[in-house]
């Protein structure tokens, strides 16, 4: 199967303009300003079950179309925060693909009548942004962005903004309030921000990858794109692979590939390290719910699909598949987790605050072989407590691997009698 | 100090990238422009970039200690930052950190006496394939180190023990 994403794995120098457009490279992007209208680019993108990759799954095309078109100017912004525990996918993209990532966002703004995109990256791809800087000023020098582009009347400019170290901001509405230079604290919903967004104006906001697909979608067609993957989940979507496998790193594969194909498969996972089995699988990075494997061939055979995923009483997020192996202890994988989301919590609402604040102190307790069934109750009531109390998704993602970790995996929560 | 003097250029190019009445967003780069020279923030910085875009000192302490990456206390000339959460640690990264603090007969958290490094513990940095990896934050920017052994990891610092020293 020949790449949709990772091109440059098999394109050298794909990020060089020449290179790129030899490719069939901007030329979409061309011909969806000079011969197509907006709505027509947001039809095809709805019509090919494109679902935003950041992790919510969204129809990308649904998104565009909610656009308010009374209130000007328009914004559409990129969201490079990839901040998620185990994942990595959007860093390859931007810094070997770069050029497919901006024509996607900049058929993207023509799509929804931005002539301003931002490219908000966390703090700490300081490199990627010097990438993204160099290949923005290399378009406009070729005459892909800037003023009257093609001879029309569509102006565009794509600017990079650094973030500073800050989970939450990959939440849109919180994204929006860092690039306004505030604290990155969540906003009440409605309004969403195809509404009131960046500056109180309408702004679209999506995935690096989510983008990333748009050009080839156009240049191949919706029907093209809908011819892989499953009904459900169109296309293809890069697997981020880390934790105890033999080769972990981005795999991009059709939606509906098995986890043990990825995992097992020669040319992805290789198998497990030690050769040990799969205890395990977060799907979705440090958010995800526990699937329970140890060695049962029916999960390890489940399709990677929104859809199917769920049947496993989880959900694929973005897809970012934390593999844990049979040595490890789940009661060591959650004082992981909500370490970090303590630390990432915003302080904006008071169940995630103070959840994630005290889930940290009785998970340190809960760790050690004196634990008592007090503070395994404890745990999980703080943790019940918060699901669907708080703000944005944050607080919710904090306890996933809490609840599903303590009611599937007991045998790593015993209390000695 | 004024941004403006030192950098006239990198302030232009900041500010012309935000609309007016969006003039605020200029507050986080320009932060990590007055944290460049020392690696941190100086209440004069901040005084100098209240003014600069009209906000006050209050609402720029408040995104200072928001994030991270910013800091008002000076530490070593190179901030190296290992990430040990869950997928990092699963290849290893929490060993990797201690191994480090032995070599370096330091703390996470502190600083080597020569006033070069200091050791820090921090949240994923998206680079869980190649753990264990950490990044240097220092005078010229953020730079990722992956795939790491105490052993290439000292040859980083000695690197940039020398190359401080060159800078002064």
């Amino acid at each position: 199967m020949a790449y949709v994403l990772l091109r440059h794995r098999e394109i050298p120098d794909l990020h060089k303009i020449d290179v790129y457009k030899k490719n069939g490279g901007l030329a979409a992007f061309k011909n969806a300003v000079t011969k197509m209208t907006p709505a027509e680019v947001i039809d095809v993108v709805k019509n090919s079950g494109l679902r935003g990759r950041g992790g919510a799954g969204f129809s990308t095309g649904m998104k565009w179309s909610f656009i308010d078109a009374k209130s000007w100017p328009h914004y559409i912004v990129a969201n490079a925060d990839e901040s998620e525990p185990g994942t990595f996918k959007d860093r390859e993209i931007m810094e070997s693909n770069p050029l497919q990532f901006l024509e996607g966002l900049a058929i993207g703004a023509y799509a929804v009548g931005a002539h301003t995109a931002y490219i908000y990256l966390r703090g700490e791809f300081w490199q990627v942004a010097d990438i993204l800087d160099a290949k923005i000023a290399e378009m406009e020098k070729a005459g892909y962005l800037g003023d009257n582009l093609f001879g029309t009347d569509f102006s565009l400019r794509i600017y990079t903004h650094l973030g500073a170290g800050a989970y939450i901001c990959g939440e849109e509405t919180a994204l929006l309030e860092s690039l306004e230079g505030k604290r990155g604290q969540p906003r009440v919903r409605p309004p969403f921000p195809p509404s009131v967004g960046l500056y109180n104006k309408p702004t679209i906001i999506n995935n690096v990858e989510t983008f990333t697909n748009v050009p080839m979608i156009l240049a191949n067609g919706a029907d093209w794109y809908k011819s892989m993957g499953t009904a459900d989940s169109a296309g293809v979507k890069i697997f981020s692979l880390s934790g105890r496998v033999r080769r972990p790193g981005n795999y991009e594969l059709p939606f509906g590939t098995t986890f043990r194909e990825l995992i097992y498969g020669e040319k992805y996972g290789a198998g497990v390290q030690d050769s040990r089995t799969v205890k395990a699988i977060m799907p979705a990075g440090a958010s995800s719910s526990m699937i329970v494997v140890n060695g049962d061939d029916k999960v390890l055979d489940t399709p990677m699909d929104y859809a199917s995923v769920r049947t496993l009483r989880a959900e694929l997020g973005s897809a970012s598949v934390i593999v844990l192996d049979d040595t490890v202890n789940i009661n060591w994988v959650i004082n992981k987790t909500i370490r970090f989301f303590k630390h990432e919590s915003c302080g904006k609402c008071t169940p995630c605050r103070e959840g994630t604040f005290w889930m940290n102190k009785i998970v340190q307790r809960v760790s050690g072989e004196d634990r008592t069934q007090k503070d395994l109750d404890l745990l999980m009531s703080v943790a019940k407590q918060m699901q669907g109390r708080c703000l944005c998704a944050l607080g919710d993602f904090s306890t996933m691997a809490v609840t599903t970790g303590m009611e599937r995996f007991p045998e790593d929560f015993q209390v000695k009698q | 100090m004024s941004l403006e003097k030192t950098y006239p250029k990198e302030v232009k190019q900041i500010l012309a990238k935000y609309p007016p009445e969006g003039k605020r967003s200029a507050v986080m780069p320009l932060l990590f422009l007055a944290q460049r020279e020392e690696g941190y923030i100086t209440k004069a910085a901040i005084e100098d970039i209240a003014q600069l875009l009209d906000i006050t000192t209050t609402e720029i302490d408040a995104v200072i200690t928001f994030y991270t990456l910013y800091h008002q206390e000076k530490a070593g000339k190179y901030r190296v930052q290992v990430c040990n959460d869950l997928p990092c640690a699963l290849r290893g990264a929490d060993k990797f950190l201690e191994d480090l603090c032995e070599n370096l007969a330091i703390k996470v958290g502190e600083t080597t006496p020569d006033g070069a490094i200091t050791l820090e513990a921090v949240a994923c940095l998206a680079a869980c394939n190649n753990a264990p990896m950490f990044q240097t934050q220092g005078p010229d920017g953020i730079k990722y180190y992956e795939n790491m052994t105490v052993a290439k990891t000292m040859d980083v610092i000695q690197t940039l023990k020398h190359a401080g020293k060159e800078a002064e």
